[in-house]
């Protein structure tokens, strides 16, 4: 699904990504975690599509990236400068869907679908200011799933929310990923969620980041915030993640 | 709390007017030189049902609205011009700060020997002064479009005309807005300016042809309270559209600070 080959990135001298090989399977949810200034958001950069890797190459299903990914849909941890303002909610979520050609009666429907399947089908007409920081973020995944992504990129998408609203969210995550089969890196500075979220953990260094671990989750589905976190299966690996986040061996 | 605000404000014009009635009555102020407040408004409302006067109020509301027209459509593309592209903008900025400051009334020789009939160089005046505060403020909402507005939309994959369109432009109307209102206020002063100076129809012309007339004053103030009354009367529809159409704006404003 995903290929990354040899990535390296700098800005100025100052390098961050040190070359970074990883592969992704379909279907797979990956969570990339590591110290913050690691590069997590310039590596999710570059695979939208949106900032030009120094070196190396990204392949998604064996083509190289391009430009920005027709297949692709990208959460961003600031959903109020992500959001239009100027529009409703249901605006915002269909409005991607123009890309599609589809009718405008019908980019209604889907965006009602994914406003549904967020929890938020009574927010449609409101604007995006006037739904609380948890709802707004609620409204950026209706406009990704909405769009039917092969492929989800979130960076920090629950940064800018209280604790209860982020646990609402992961559970949120975990619920939506079987909808359309969608592949989902998420990218995280919290070891504990990427671990809960996760059916896959990827460790980057400090910059010039390089991958220093790559865990697979195999905690029971479906999670749960509060036994999930119990099981010794979840302890072992937030310590073994947390380990290598730090740079302890381990 | 907005009532009594309103009620202050007129408590305070009608205390004026009373001051200066008195002032004129009593001898204080010779009424031949200032003409009495009762005087005064009596004429104002006379002028609202004079034809003659009427079609003058025509005449300069029309070149006002045509130089903001031609202003809109030509500064809102430069300012979107100048504020996506920066070398185009840095190339031009040394022209533009020699532009700028320099009053438009202070053009109206230059614009009255280029333009003929008088008419279209009160609306080439008018194009001129508008265009600055329309310019700038497009070309500052330009720069304020938040990037990563910009990125969401890039990220599903749109073209930067489809950004342009889509994000660019919503973004930047509210500021467009307040240059509209702000170079709306200003076609009034430059369209009287140049009545007064080189007479034509308007306002202005009028003012000088009643102020030529001995024991004219009274019509040459009623003539000034209309030209005072129209400014403030379409600076409150501009201000109250634009609350209306971006409250989205003035609720991020407000949530930011």
């Amino acid at each position: 699904m995903l290929e990354i080959n040899h990535l390296r990135h700098s800005y100025g001298s100052h390098e961050v990504l040190g070359g970074i090989d990883l592969k992704v399977d379909e279907g797979q949810l990956l969570c990339i975690v590591g110290p913050s200034g690691c590069g997590k958001s310039t590596l999710l950069r570059s695979i939208a599509g949106l900032l030009k890797p120094t070196q190396g190459e990204i392949l998604i299903n064996g083509v190289p990236v391009a430009g920005t990914p027709d297949n692709l849909a990208v959460v961003f941890q600031d959903y109020s400068r992500s959001l239009f303002p100027w529009m409703s909610v249901a605006d915002n979520v269909a409005l991607p869907l123009r890309r599609k050609g589809m009718s405008g009666a019908r980019r209604r429907t889907s965006a009602l679908e994914a406003l549904e399947q967020v929890g938020l089908e009574g927010a449609a007409a409101k604007y995006p200011w006037q739904l609380s920081g948890g709802m707004q973020q609620r409204v950026a995944i209706a406009r990704a799933l909405a769009y039917r992504p092969a492929f989800m990129l979130m960076d920090e998408p629950f940064g800018s929310v209280d604790a209860q609203t982020r646990e609402d969210l992961e559970d949120l995550v975990l619920q939506v990923r079987g909808v359309h089969g969608m592949t989902i890196v998420l990218i995280t500075h919290d070891i504990d969620e990427s671990v809960y979220v996760g059916d896959r953990v990827v460790v980057l260094s400090k910059a010039p980041s390089r991958i220093v671990g790559d865990l697979s989750v195999g905690l029971p589905y479906p999670r749960d915030q509060i036994a999930t976190r119990q099981l010794p299966e979840f302890v072992r690996l937030r310590a073994d993640v947390g380990r290598l986040v730090r740079g302890v061996p381990g | 709390m907005t009532v009594r605000k309103v009620l202050r404000g007129a408590i305070g014009v009608a205390g004026f007017l009373l001051v200066a009635e008195a002032a004129g009555r009593l001898g204080l102020i010779d009424p031949t030189i200032l003409p009495l407040t009762s005087t005064v408004l009596g004429r104002t409302i006379g002028l609202a049902a004079d034809g003659d006067f009427l079609s003058e109020v025509g005449a300069t509301l029309l070149a006002c609205f045509a130089g903001l027209l031609i202003a809109i459509v030509l500064a809102v593309p430069a300012g979107v011009a100048l504020g996506t592209l920066p070398k185009v903008e840095r190339a031009t900025r040394p022209l533009l700060e020699f532009l700028r400051p320099i009053p438009s009334l202070a053009l109206i020789p230059l614009a009255l020997f280029v333009f003929i009939p008088t008419h279209n160089a009160k609306i080439a005046l008018i194009v001129y002064a508008c265009t600055w505060p329309l310019l700038i403020n497009t070309m500052y909402g330009v720069r304020d479009v938040d990037p990563l507005a910009k990125e969401t939309l890039r990220s599903f994959g749109f073209g930067s005309l489809a950004v342009l369109w889509r994000v660019t432009m919503p973004s930047t109307a509210p500021f467009i807005a307040t240059g509209i209102r702000l170079a709306a206020s200003v076609t009034l002063i430059v369209a009287v300016s140049v009545e007064l100076v080189a007479g034509g129809e308007g306002i202005g012309a009028f003012l000088t042809h009643m102020s030529t007339g001995a024991g004219n004053m009274d019509f040459v103030l009623a003539g000034t309270i209309w030209a005072g009354a129209i400014g403030l009367v379409a600076n409150f529809l501009l201000t109250g559209a634009e609350r209306r159409l971006f409250r989205w704006h003035q609720e991020r404003v407000g949530g930011t600070s």
